[in-house]
């Protein structure tokens, strides 16, 4: 029943902040002096051209009905203009792209396979690289192995994705010879190809978060292999590798989780640069060629979709917690 | 620390937080010094990007096509490497790489710098009257901030590119937009020790000898702060740097011709395999300041965190 409760608290907040979110993205972009209807009008423009593009896109409705048509097009579907010319957007509509004439899902959904394939397989990379490094060398603190992984640390910490990417891209690519300089290969049409053109791609994105999380993770690690249970578990005759990983890591975990978590909105950053350097059609350029084409309604609906996966994802790991930390669960 | 205290014969206990003890102990910390010493190098650079670039006679925007061969790429080894060219030359025009990473550095302070003003001004404000007054306010802005920490930064930075007004200078739109963003990591870390100095004894006195709140949060909690806004703000300078770099790179920062590393790395993926220093030097440059602050600013953290420093 508290878990119960604890969910729909939650739940009730998550949709909270989308509708906010939501309310200050719409405000951000349309609210300011840039017409859309202006910019899609095209040229000469004519004041009944101008009338007509504003009367199909709906902004000449008081901002409060177009956001109220925006936030209820994402639950419901909406259509633009009427008779004949209508243009259906169905649920959820983020929006359409009157420059592309598709709907920003139809778009988002065509592009998402590129993106989620570097982002989950780049964010599952580091998290294994950082914990285990991390761990390693909070548990071989002070020898050469620490110093090593802490060095490529700072410098990973240090060092932009992109110039990673492409150091990668010129040693493994075009002097080794041994993977391809980028494109993407649908997992559908050949999964050996899709892996080998993805290792680069997941490497470089993966390379400065493991970065952080081995440092984050040392610090945790050092700070718990010190505590009190930690000798006890040991007294009790447990073997190390237990003590290290159900006492140790267990605890030492929770706030890589929270970084984990804050970190996933950075993830989908991340792809826009990865998928830039390896030349790849994901949603990264989709965005980008929607800004140079002055595409409002992408712009507007990527970000809100953007917003909306990263407060969805937030909500996840906020459950995440409740099975790695039982004091959660004790709270709640 | 206790040892540390009774160098030179000292018997009076330092003060473990302060500046005087943070420079005694950034001068122990060889990393640390040598971030510091990079910093100054590429501050003085960018402050005398023209006397620098006046040693050979180069500057960002002249064009040097009789330096290229057909396909646009520089004749010679390693770009175009020469005695006037340090660095070699830009394919496709020929402008000088060298003047261009000098007066890249320009850009990339500029906008790292005043955008972590901006974060800071914000994120102080915000964190010392959240943490002094608390209460409804409080939790509002606490809401806030959480959502803005789990926000798609980047995305949304990229996707207000598309209505920056025209009459803005990009830098200027940069500066705000990413220092902008930048506030909440500092405000909850402000936050949080304002909410315990509120508990001390100095600050229950200066209320009970009639000062007003505000006059209290601004003389009494404030001064108390400046140890961490120092070191947050080291932390976040390579962060803004890094922002702007980023969007430069993706072709929705600074414009050309104004020289920016960011947007010359992205240049340079046509390159890669026929032009290597184009990317290796404008690169280098980004990694050396990026990882100049990163070091000083652990060296500060250590210095002010006596708990976590010798890990």
């Amino acid at each position: 029943m508290t878990m119960l409760r604890f969910l729909s608290t939650r739940l009730l907040g998550m949709l909270i902040v989308l509708v906010v979110v939501a309310t200050v993205t719409y405000a951000v972009f349309y609210l300011l002096p840039t017409n859309p209807a202006q910019l899609a009008c095209g040229r000469p423009c004519t004041p009944d051209n101008l009338a007509r593009a504003e009367a199909f896109m709906g902004t000449d409705l008081p901002w409060w009905r177009q956001l109220w048509e925006f936030l209820s097009g994402i639950v419901t579907g909406r259509s633009f203009g009427h008779g004949d010319a209508a243009v259906l957007c169905a649920a959820p509509c983020f929006g359409y792209s009157f420059q592309q004439n598709a709907s920003v899902t139809d778009l988002i959904v065509s592009r998402f396979p590129v993106s989620a394939s570097i982002a989950i397989g780049a964010a599952i990379l580091w998290l294994v690289a950082g914990v285990a490094g991390g761990v390693v060398s909070a548990l071989k603190r002070g020898t050469w192995i620490d110093r090593t992984v802490m060095t490529v640390a700072i410098a990973g910490v240090s060092a932009p994705s992109y110039l990673v990417g492409l150091l990668a891209i010129l040693i493994f690519g075009f002097t080794l010879g041994w993977l391809p300089t980028g494109g993407y290969v649908p997992f559908t049409e050949d999964p050996v190809q899709w892996f080998v053109h993805l290792v680069l791609p997941w490497c470089t994105l993966a390379f400065i978060s493991a970065a952080i999380y081995a440092r984050l993770t040392r610090g945790q690690m050092i700070e718990q292999m010190g505590e009190d249970y930690i000798r006890t578990a040991r007294a009790k005759g447990l073997t190390e590798g237990r003590v290290v990983t159900r006492h140790g890591l267990r605890n030492a975990i929770i706030p890589v989780v929270t970084i984990f978590g804050l970190d996933l909105g950075a993830l989908l950053g991340g792809t826009v640069i990865t998928e830039k350097v390896f030349s790849m059609q994901g949603l990264g350029a989709l965005l980008i060629d929607a800004v140079h084409q002055l595409d409002l309604q992408l712009v507007v609906g990527f970000t809100l979709f953007a917003a909306f996966l990263i407060v969805v994802a937030n909500f996840v790991v906020d459950l995440l917690y409740v099975f790695v930390d039982p004091r959660v669960k004790a709270a709640a | 620390m206790t040892a540390a205290n009774t160098v030179e014969g000292e018997p009076v206990v330092a003060p473990r937080r302060g500046f005087r003890f943070v420079l005694r102990h950034l001068r122990r910390d060889p990393w640390a010094s040598a971030g510091a010493v990079v910093i100054a190098v590429f501050v003085l650079a960018a402050v005398f990007a023209p006397l620098l670039t006046g040693i050979t006679g180069q500057d960002p925007y002249t064009y040097h096509l009789n330096l290229l061969d057909d396909s646009g790429a520089p004749k010679g080894w390693g770009g175009g490497i020469s005695a006037r060219h340090w660095f070699g030359v830009e394919p496709l025009n020929g402008r000088d790489l060298f003047s261009i990473v000098v007066y890249g550095a320009r850009i990339s302070l500029l906008v790292g710098i005043s955008a972590t003003v901006i974060s800071v001004l914000i994120g102080v404000l915000v964190g010392v009257t959240t943490g002094f007054f608390g209460g409804w306010y409080d939790r509002v802005v606490s809401r806030v901030v959480d959502v803005m920490f789990g926000f798609p930064v980047l995305v949304f930075l990229i996707a207000l590119t598309a209505i920056v007004p025209s009459g803005v200078p990009r830098p200027v739109f940069m500066i705000l937009v990413i220092g902008f963003f930048g506030w909440p990591s500092i405000s909850r870390v402000i936050r949080g020790q304002a909410m315990s100095l509120r508990e001390r004894s100095f600050v229950t006195a200066s209320t009970a000898m009639g000062a007003g709140s505000w006059r209290v949060a601004f003389t009494q909690v404030l001064p108390n702060v400046t140890a961490t806004i120092i070191v947050y703000t080291t932390i976040m300078v390579p962060s803004m740097i890094g922002f702007e770099a980023a969007l430069s790179f993706l072709g929705v920062g600074v414009p050309p011709p104004t020289p920016s590393w960011g947007r010359t790395i992205g240049e340079a993926i046509g390159w890669v395999q026929t032009d290597p220093t184009y990317l290796v030097f404008p690169g280098a440059a980004l990694f050396l300041i990026t990882l100049a602050f990163n070091v000083l600013g652990d060296g500060l953290r250590d210095a002010l965190d006596p708990k976590g420093a010798r890990r």
